[in-house]
């Protein structure tokens, strides 16, 4: 109770009184989640960790609040279910040892016990309703972002749009609400802040799913679905569609990239402004190029300013991703990387720094190497099935349907070269 | 109706395909469930074999994604509705007018019926294969992705007609099955006397019957939506996906206890019989069913956690759905008495008695935890869930039907498996199921997606895969020894007698093979496990042992329906008039062709003559 009460008593008079009850409910389950689930996870680190270590995607490896509150639900639920799975289990092999048939007698003739039958009925419906408590917080506690320790009214809010087989992220522009900013498969978020999220799609149903920030929550076609989750620390997170969506589903895939606050303004900034008119004569013609080869008819690549309604409510993008800033990207596709720290240092660009060319506070972690973009956005459009089978580029797009369209190693070379110059 | 003269007669096929077609025998109807629905059982089995093979390692190629969505989307639904059910359908065919002490079902023209209609469904998905694609929207198959937008292909379609086929079989059978434990008991065979599996074939049957009706509106609505531009659930034109699951997973939820129902039944008989007590706790245990069932009703958004339904009915959806932990709790425990100061005897359909109780807890504890929809929203739509309904379907449902077909395999065919075999078998099963489905736990909870047809080698998931794939492999090495002994053992088992497990129930009181008419008199029932009961008795009167004598002289005078030929073609009827629904527009003669025939048996059906006309004086009676 203490604990509980120290960890809410700073924000107290900040809130309504209904808010202030429920949310201290919730903060001391986070306080008790404390103590006890360093116990169970010390417990249960041979039986489960030991067997899943911190992968990718790994539920255990909780790096936001609203995992971690899961996963300590998780703790409870798992060691009362090893106590009856131990229980159980051991009855099962006691008796089997012991009452095997000797001889042709029959056994005493029990035909039950009330009492007994009870006990065991009882038991259990008390175990649940313990096990309910910090269940039914953790379920509120996932729908509210007001219930983060770091709450400072008016969270960012993003919009995550499912397209098969792709995210769309539109933040709101800072300089203009009535507009949006596009971006696709990556996700910067600003560390230690809640952020929610306004989950749609434009096809089918998707589920936007961060295994180390926070359970998924469905992206359902005018379902106005919400979540919310936060970082811990910066850092790039695995994320990926978990509703099976059609037949690229395994490889709807994207990234949470967390920076501090300053970076993330930084980022947002340029992903706000509009694209460079290239120098380069190749890139120049790709430019040509990207329209003549019918790659505007899907994507748009100078502007990632989309205006709201009037009434607030969405205008529909493209079919394809918003290309803009393709080149300021730290992954291809939401799952390879453009950047490959080891074997390529002196290659690799900077992604935050101010207009002057240096690294913003605490910036410089972020990298892209242009060698490495270039290769994968070259075997990306040359051939976009062998990296995503089944993209509804290659199903649909005008070069790689129709074969007197078709791109030549030049073409490629030339969007490429002009891709690369949309930073 | 009798005084009408019908042109044609009954028909008589002592033996042959003609008599497998015509015959109206529940134990020879329970024959061909079995069988078929075992066939079908190892399709869906291959089909998850291949799925494994694509998944042992990272970035693999065997299959396109294509391919494996079709695999997974059949392998789901041949499981549910072609193998575990129809499954349980030959046991309650085979066993429970045995086990009520009745000659036949309620209706036994319409119990042939419902074996070829559930013949003509299977052939309408199965055949889907090889018409351009099956279905790849998921067993579950959410709206859009069901759309013809997405969707355009005929494997939806064959998928949507096939469950509708499904569906009228298995409403035909339960209603049968309901009319029969109601009607058809012996004297004396108070419902609290009903042997478990019979009790939970009831349950089972009220199940289908109010939750198979649900599936059928939504099929109906999906066609509508595809064949006719109808917009239930279109999202451009204002319709809502929701409402699909909904509507799934309504009738989807009872199906997992129409599912399991009868495997606890199976259990529930299997463990008095070879531990020598009678079931601890009976009242418990009928009641724990039967709550199950109720309950069942109220937990279906436990699948749909994650939909965005809001905080406040998610929790309410995650009390009722731990609350139906507790009955099922109860059934553990009672097995658990039931054993407890037993003489326990490990023959084979102990063992898998036994190997259920114990892989069903722990289905049942993983269910517990994404009971909690926050534990849930990490699990869901992962290998967790994968483990999950495979502790419950495979470890449960399937342990249960292996335990059933040995137990009653000496009834059905009058002979013997090879038991040594057999235990072997078990093992190795037992072993192959954990190695293949314990580590999906592992597998879901490190954040690995179901329904992926690969996964890249950095995410780490490559050991648990390759050890599942594995398990998969022994797995089909176990069914394989199961078909040997199963097949050898029908031809060249030693005899095995009425009673080789000195049983309990009514059915373990005739002959094995029974003869044709089951009971030569219908026995008068005066207790639970009443043949156990009158086995004591005899035993201190010292009357000797055994089967009731099968030449009876009363035998001429038990009156046993005739074989019929019409069933089988009412289901053809329907059979061809569902290929033709299967193509929208074009091929609506062919539905019409189908309805003709279908109507055109049905009436023959209705004036049949009661039994074969030169034996017109039996039939007055």
């Amino acid at each position: 109770m203490e604990l509980g009460a120290r960890g809410f008593g700073a924000e107290a008079d900040k809130l309504t009184d209904e808010r202030v009850t429920s949310i201290n409910m919730v903060k001391s389950a986070k306080s008790l989640k404390r103590s006890l689930g360093i116990v169970l996870a010390g417990m249960l680190v041979a039986l489960v960790m030991g067997c899943t270590p911190s992968h990718a995607q790994s539920t255990f490896d909780t790096l936001g609040p609203v995992a971690e509150n899961q996963l300590f639900i998780f703790y409870v639920i798992l060691a009362a279910g090893t106590v009856v799975f131990i229980l159980v289990e051991g009855a099962l092999i006691y008796m089997v040892v012991r009452f095997r048939r000797k001889g042709d007698g029959d056994p005493a003739q029990t035909h039950g016990n009330t009492r007994l039958e009870i006990i065991w009925t009882v038991i259990p419906v008390i175990v649940l309703v313990v096990a309910a408590v910090p269940t039914i917080q953790g379920i509120f506690y996932a729908a509210n972002p007001a219930y983060s320790d770091n709450y400072r009214g008016e969270p960012l809010e993003v919009d995550v749009i499912g397209h098969q087989w792709w995210f769309e992220f539109r933040y709101p522009n800072p300089s203009n609400a009535q507009e949006q900013i596009m971006v696709a498969n990556e996700l910067f978020i600003p560390v230690g802040e809640p952020v929610s999220f306004r989950l749609d799609s434009v096809d089918v149903i998707h589920s936007f799913w961060v295994p180390k920030l926070a359970g998924k929550v469905d992206m359902i076609p005018n379902n106005d679905n919400t979540m919310w989750f936060e970082a811990y620390q910066p850092g790039e997170f695995f994320g990926q569609c978990a509703e099976f969506c059609g037949v690229m589903h395994a490889n709807m895939r994207f990234k949470v990239i967390a920076v501090p606050r300053a970076e993330f303004d930084v980022w947002l900034a340029r992903q706000a402004a509009d694209a460079p008119e290239p120098s380069d004569p190749l890139a120049r013609e790709g430019k040509d190029l990207f329209r003549s080869a019918g790659c505007s008819g899907c994507h748009q690549q100078e502007r990632s300013i989309i205006k709201l309604r009037d009434d607030g409510s969405r205008l529909p993008g493209r079919t394809g991703p918003n290309l803009t800033h393709v080149a300021s990207r730290v992954n291809h596709l939401g799952m390879f990387r453009n950047s490959d720290i080891e074997f390529e240092a002196g290659n690799q660009r900077q992604l935050f720094v101010n207009e002057a060319g240096v690294p913003v506070d605490g910036g410089g972690r972020q990298f892209v190497s242009d060698s490495m973009l270039q290769r994968n956005l070259k075997t990306w459009i040359t051939d976009p099935d062998s990296l995503k089978p089944g993209n509804l580029m290659a199903r649909d797009g005008v070069p790689y349907v129709d074969p007197d369209k078709a791109l030549s190693e030049r073409d490629v070379d030339a969007l490429v070269a002009y891709l690369l110059t949309l930073k | 109706m009798t005084t009408i003269a019908f042109p044609i007669p009954r028909p008589k096929h002592p033996s042959g395909v003609w008599n497998w077609i015509t015959t109206i025998d529940h134990k020879k109807i329970g024959v061909l469930y079995g069988v078929t629905a075992f066939l079908l059982f190892l399709s869906g089995g291959l089909e998850a074999l291949i799925m494994r093979i694509q998944l042992a390692g990272p970035n693999q190629d065997i299959v396109s994604a294509e391919v494996f969505n079709q695999l997974f989307t059949m392998h789901g639904t041949t499981m549910i509705f072609l193998a575990i059910m129809p499954l349980s359908a030959a046991f309650f065919n085979f066993v429970v007018p045995l086990q009520i002490g009745a000659r036949d079902v309620a209706f036994p023209r319409l119990n042939a019926f419902s074996y070829w209609t559930f013949l003509a469904g299977a052939i309408i998905l199965k055949i889907s294969w090889f018409t351009g694609g099956a279905t790849n929207a998921g067993w579950f198959g959410y709206a859009p992705l069901t759309s013809v937008q997405q969707n355009p292909g005929t494997g939806i379609d064959y998928w949507i007609i096939s469950l509708q086929v499904l569906g009228i079989a298995s409403l035909a059978a339960s209603f049968n099955f309901i009319v029969t434990i109601i009607n058809m008991r012996a004297p004396g065979m108070s419902f609290m006397r009903l042997p478990l599996f019979t009790w939970m074939t009831f349950i089972t049957a009220i199940l289908v019957v109010l939750a198979f009706p649900v599936i059928t509106v939504a099929l109906i609505e999906l066609y509508f939506d595809r064949a006719f531009g109808m917009n239930f659930f279109n999202v451009a034109k204002g319709g809502d996906p929701v409402l699909w699951q909904h509507l799934f997973w309504v009738f989807g939820h009872p199906e997992v206890y129409i599912l399991i129902l009868p495997a606890m039944g199976i259990v529930s008989d299997i463990i008095p019989t070879f531990s020598k007590k009678p079931l601890f706790g009976y009242p418990a245990i009928v009641l724990a069913g039967a709550i199950i069932a109720f309950m069942g009703w109220m937990v279906w958004s436990h699948h749909m956690f994650t939909v965005g339904l809001g905080p406040i009915p998610i929790t309410v959806f995650t009390i009722t759905t731990m609350a139906i932990a507790v009955p099922t709790g109860v059934k553990v425990f009672n097995w658990m008495g039931t054993m407890w100061g037993g003489a326990m005897d490990f023959k084979t359909p102990m063992l898998f008695a036994v190997g259920f109780v114990a892989m069903f807890t722990i289905g049942g504890i993983s269910g517990v935890m994404h009971s909690m929809a926050s534990s849930d929203a990490q699990q869901q739509d992962t290998y967790f869930i994968v483990a999950h309904i495979h502790y419950v379907l495979f470890g449960g449902a399937i342990f249960a039907i292996f335990a059933g077909i040995y137990y009653w395999f000496p009834k059905i065919t009058g002979r013997m498996y090879n038991e040594k075999l057999g235990q072997i078998t078990f093992w190795v099963i037992f072993i192959a199921f954990n190695l293949a489905f314990f580590p999906m736990h592992f597998l879901g909870l490190d954040g690995m997606p179901r329904r992926i047809y690969t996964y890249d080698a950095s995410m780490g998931w490559n050991l648990w895969n390759g050890v599942s794939t594995l398990g998969v492999v022994l797995l089909a090495v176990g069914i394989l020894m199961f078909m040997h002994n199963i097949a050898r053992s029908w031809r060249k088992g030693d005899v095995a007698g009425a009673d080789p497990w000195d049983g309990r129930t009514l059915e373990w009181s005739i002959p094995s093979p029974p003869p044709e008419y089951n009971f030569a008199e219908i026995p008068e029932v005066h207790d639970r496990d009443d043949w156990w009961a009158r086995k004591r008795r005899e035993v201190r009167r010292e009357v000797p042992v055994g089967g009731g004598s099968g030449e009876d002289e009363e035998e001429h005078d038990i009156h046993m329906p005739q074989p019929s030929y019409w069933p089988f073609v009412v289901s053809m009827g329907i059979l061809i008039g569902a290929f033709g629904l299967v193509y929208p527009v074009a091929n609506y003669a062919i539905a019409a062709i189908g309805v003709f025939i279908g109507t055109v048996a049905v009436y023959a059906w209705s004036f049949e003559p009661v039994n074969d006309p030169e034996d017109g004086d039996h039939a007055a009676h």
